[in-house]
């Protein structure tokens, strides 16, 4: 990166945008790929992981951030993580006293959360070089991205594995689901489904821009044509 | 076989209920570092290192908590043991092995972020295993890694040399090939009784 | 502090300032961990018992007190109410005062993980009146069918658990078998497609029932002493 790495980014939409569709966390930089497809086998679980982890990822990234100066090269990832496994507690106290059932679908993952590479990189790459309202609208941005990823694979997996949506049978009893999409090797089926698909439309976009450029500098060539 | 036996708790985390494929845990290791054959097997030998001493240290730490009374604290304190193990690994090889160092170079600290270490120590807390339990956990837990991580390479140097299209390689492809891993693995489902 | 990238890196900063900053970060997340600990508590053991009592009503629909008991070998002991997790059983009485049934615990090791179940034991009719799950990880659609399915649910209407006459063991042996294959009362029809975790309920209430019905029995004067004064059924 030529640009000073240090000066303050100014606060603009793409500071939000940025994590949302062109460095998704999961699509695109493949991280925090442990708990995507771990609970993602229905889309309840898959969207209420993805609000914890934008819980922490917008707590730890403010912390972060007001700390920045504080915090000495030499010991701030560990300092990081302690910020980060603080808040991962405290997610999942707060599941626990708000619904049993929740905690207990979505397991030993919440703890996972804090080995979520996002928020580590997010605070590293990000928070600790930023003004605090930049870090929160980054990681907000991250975490829509990392939930709109979660309920990619969540909806899809729930609808072919259980058929229903939220909970809510969505082809009647006679239905019989595709199981294996919400066992593990479904997740990962699903996950390369979607990397895959946006993979054809990247090239299709590219193909395009290549074509429109290729006539675009035939038309300048025209006049030189004899 | 005793779903307590040594063995059972071995296979358990070797086959069954494989931490990488059946539990999704270590995934960015598996996809990142699969590529050759050697940088896998070499990883995953660090990787079994590691879950033994995080495992022993987890399982001192947690009867220490739970003695206090401080269980909250739980989380804070696996990962910071973890780190350090990490650290702790890291120093020794350095020392005992230069070449395996330099060889395995910036895998080893990226271990801390590996969810299958923290997963290891959580789920052996979850099931309050104790001592030896815990060893023969993460003995299988670390051969089910490097096991899944050793297939894994030997698919993907294989399909090198094949003709795939160019909209499939790289993670899609390398996930598909996991989920047919974690297919095959589904298998081992009975086994043990 | 200053990191401008022109200059040469600074002095490293002493070791002080280091564990300083560490140590000031750890009491800080210690300190905020405590108070969310301190906060949630009382609503996360209040989730806990309300599950609980959902269960233990689920299994013994006529009660509507509850009152929770530890038994071992030398007795069988009245415990106070939040006593969560020491309780072997929990005895259900109705609005009289009179003992309806026991709901007890029992678990084995299913396809992915534990499978633990709350039944229901009638002591007059010596039999299981109903199951309920209480905590499982199968297969969604396949093993968890095991909560939901009423015809597995129906093998739990009376099955047989009648202790012999000396009172140290089951008749029976409570087993399950596969589907269609049910020909006696003490035997659990499997849900066909789901047979480890069809089987690891079959093994869970053949454990508990053998281990503390009996025992039980021998006890069971200790359920009817006095009225249960808990709180009433949802």
């Amino acid at each position: 990166m030529m640009k000073d790495p240090r000066a303050p980014e100014a606060l603009s939409w793409s500071v939000f945008t940025q994590g949302i569709w062109r460095d998704n966390p999961v699509f695109v930089m493949l991280l925090g790929l442990c708990p995507a497809l771990a609970v993602s086998n229905t889309a309840s679980n898959a969207l209420a992981m993805g609000l914890a982890t934008t819980f922490v990822l917008l707590c730890s990234g403010v912390l972060v951030s007001l700390l920045r100066t504080v915090i000495p090269q030499q010991v701030r990832i560990a300092s990081y993580i302690i910020v980060i496994a603080t808040f991962v507690t405290i997610v999942d106290y707060a599941i626990q006293a708000i619904s049993l059932e929740l905690y207990k679908a979505l397991g030993a993952f919440i703890q996972l959360i804090v080995v979520n590479c996002i928020i580590l990189g997010r605070a590293e790459a990000y928070a600790s070089k930023n003004h605090v309202l930049n870090a929160f609208v980054n990681a907000l941005g991250m975490g829509v991205g990392f939930t709109f990823a979660m309920l990619c694979l969540g909806v899809v997996r729930e609808v072919l594995g259980s058929g229903t949506l939220f909970g809510v049978s969505l082809f009647g009893p006679d239905f019989q689901p595709w199981a294996v999409f919400v066992l593990p090797p479904g997740g990962f089926f699903i996950l390369a489904f979607w990397l895959f698909l946006f993979a054809v439309l990247k090239k299709r976009k590219q193909v395009r821009m290549a074509g429109r450029q290729a006539t675009s500098e035939t038309e300048k060539e025209v006049p030189r044509a004899t | 076989m005793q779903p307590d036996s040594l063995t059972f708790i071995f296979l358990d985390a070797f086959l069954i209920n494989n931490f990488v494929l059946a539990m999704f845990l270590g995934l960015c290791p598996f996809l990142g570092v699969s590529g050759k054959l050697a940088t896998a097997s070499r990883m995953g030998l660090a990787v079994v290192f590691v879950m033994i001493v995080s495992s022993t240290c987890a399982f001192g730490i947690n009867a220490l908590l739970i003695r206090f009374e401080l269980e909250f604290l739980r989380l804070i304190c696996y990962i910071a043991v973890i780190a350090s193990a990490v650290q702790l690994v890291e120093m020794t090889i350095k020392k005992f092995s230069p070449v395996l160092f330099r060889t395995l170079g910036i895998f080893l600290p990226l271990i801390t972020t590996n969810c299958a270490i923290l997963g290891l120590a959580l789920f052996q807390t979850n099931r309050e295993y104790d001592f030896i339990q815990c060893l023969a956990y993460s003995l299988g837990a670390g051969a089910g890694f490097t096991l899944a991580l050793i297939l894994m390479a030997g698919l993907r140097e294989k399909l090198e040399l094949a003709d795939t299209p160019d909209v499939c390689t790289g993670a899609a492809l390398a996930l598909t090939l996991g989920g047919l891993l974690s297919l095959a693995f589904m298998g081992f489902a009975g086994l043990g009784g | 502090m200053s990191r401008n990238p022109g200059t040469a890196s600074p002095a490293p900063p002493r070791s002080m300032a280091l564990i300083g900053t560490l140590g000031g970060i750890a009491i800080m997340s210690g300190l905020l961990v405590a108070t969310t600990f301190q906060l949630t508590r009382e609503r996360i053991l209040q989730n806990r018992r309300e599950a609980l009592e959902r269960a233990v009503f689920e299994v013994l629909p006529e009660a509507t007190n509850r009152r929770s008991f530890f038994l071992n070998e030398e007795g069988l002991q009245a415990l106070a109410d939040d006593a969560l997790g020491q309780a072997s059983l929990y005895a259900g009485y109705d609005d009289s005062g009179a003992l309806t049934g026991v709901a007890i615990e029992g678990s084995a090791r299913g396809y992915q993980d534990v499978v633990k179940v709350l039944y229901g034991y009638s002591l007059e009719r010596e039999c299981i009146t109903g199951m309920t799950v209480l905590q499982s990880s199968e297969t969604p659609g396949l093993g968890d069918r095991v909560e939901t399915d009423p015809a597995f649910q129906a093998n739990f209407e009376c099955l047989d658990a009648r202790l012999n006459s000396e009172s140290t063991a089951l008749v029976q042996e409570i087993v399950t078998v596969k589907h269609g294959k049910k020909t006696d009362s003490w035997q659990i029809d499997a849900i066909s497609g789901a047979t480890v975790t069809s089987a690891a309920v079959g093994h869970a209430l053949q454990q508990s029932a053998s281990e503390i019905l009996p025992l039980l029995h021998r006890y069971e004067a200790a359920l009817y002493e006095n009225t249960a004064e808990e709180r009433t059924s949802p």
